[in-house]
């Protein structure tokens, strides 16, 4: 299963939702899918998209959050895990894709590579009720649907192809993305309210 | 030495007084009443951390938000923050209120407190984020307003550290 391929299919579902989406290869899948007002891409902070979606969620209880996280990058911060466990915003999903590789920065095999490490379980063990974890596309696209429709903090393990793509690249500077993504929810905030 | 029951008090109110409703922490001793305080606010959310740079990511997504926010952190969670700090809040022009317990400096007795509490300062200015020593129960209040007020004007992490005056008695 490709990354790429998950983004394309959740894609149109993202129009409305805040995206925090980890630096390099998945950064760069969704931009070329698209870029949008409501995407914020982590382009360095490994392990930080979780904490920044959790932030989100808190603070902005009728919005929907997802993230796109990776297995490089949750490894950095495994805490976070247990932090959402114990706030469990009903308004997040979490997804990891795990590729057991560090792609973006040499890809180096990272520790899930073969299943030695399984971060779903790790997820369970920290307290998340809903994990799921797949590896077809079909299986990605159905858990990605009951994630949204079930309403509970939910976390999806994605075991992906360690490829990226070809190109890297953005017409975007990075406090520009900041900017941006505070205005998009702003502006929607207002429109809420009026 | 036992931590300020009136200092920690009056740190909350000031808080409060700043209109911040939003505080993310990691618990330390000088923190504790603090934080107790803001648990028991049912106007206050408070996130706990299991390490504070997790905090930075979620005083950012508290910014996008809209909703001024607070971090409480001792000086070595500040040290373990580093490169969210600068990997996200600076990188971004995130703002950061940062109320940072001062441990290892003057007056300091445990030996584990002190190799931080010497390079606390020295971080910070490498680090470009404006600091200021709050010591005064009288002027600590302001002193966080004006931290908030300072870290949204200029984008940008800013500390307060309080110090052994402040925290203990």
């Amino acid at each position: 299963m490709q990354r790429a391929r998950c983004l394309e299919m959740i894609y149109p579902e993202l129009e409305d939702k805040l995206v925090v989406t980890i630096m390099g290869a998945c950064a760069q899948e969704l931009y070329d899918l698209g870029d949008r007002d409501n995407y914020f891409y982590l382009q360095h902070a490994m392990g930080l998209a979780s904490s920044i979606g959790l932030g989100l969620a808190m603070h902005l209880p009728h919005e929907r959050v997802i993230v796109l996280d990776g297995d490089g990058s949750v490894l950095m911060n495994l805490g976070t895990f247990a932090t959402l466990a114990r706030y469990r915003p009903r308004n997040l999903v979490h997804i990891v894709f795990d590729n057991g590789s560090l792609l973006s920065t040499g890809g180096f095999t990272s520790h899930t590579t073969s299943g030695v490490t399984d971060l779903a379980a790790i997820a369970r063990g920290a307290g998340i009720e809903h994990v799921a974890s797949v590896d077809s596309a079909v299986a990605f696209g159905e858990a990605f649907v009951e994630a949204l429709e079930r309403d509970a903090l939910s976390v999806i393990v994605a075991k992906v192809d360690a490829v990226g793509p070809e190109h890297y690249g953005m017409d975007l500077q990075l406090p520009e993305n900041a900017f941006r993504f505070k205005r998009w929810i702003q502006q929607r905030k207002r429109a809420a309210a009026s | 030495m036992t931590v300020s029951y009136d200092n920690s008090k009056i740190i909350f109110d000031g808080i409060r007084a700043a209109g911040i409703r939003s505080i993310s922490a990691l618990p330390e001793t000088w923190l504790g009443l603090l934080l107790g305080r803001a648990e028991d606010d049912p106007d206050v959310q408070l996130v706990q951390v299991a390490k504070e740079e997790e905090a930075i990511g979620i005083a950012a997504g508290a910014y996008f938000a809209g909703t001024p926010h607070v971090l409480l952190m001792q000086n070595h969670g500040f040290l373990a923050a580093i490169n969210g700090i600068v990997s996200l809040a600076q990188l971004y022009h995130v703002p950061l209120c940062m109320l940072v317990a001062l441990r290892g400096h003057w007056g300091e007795p445990y030996p584990w407190h002190t190799r931080g509490g010497i390079v606390t300062e020295g971080v910070l200015r490498a680090l470009g984020i404006p600091f200021e020593y709050a010591r005064d129960p009288e002027k600590v209040g302001k002193q966080i307003r004006e931290a908030f007020t300072f870290s949204q004007s200029s984008l940008s992490p800013v500390a307060l550290l309080l110090t052994r005056d402040l925290m203990e008695s």
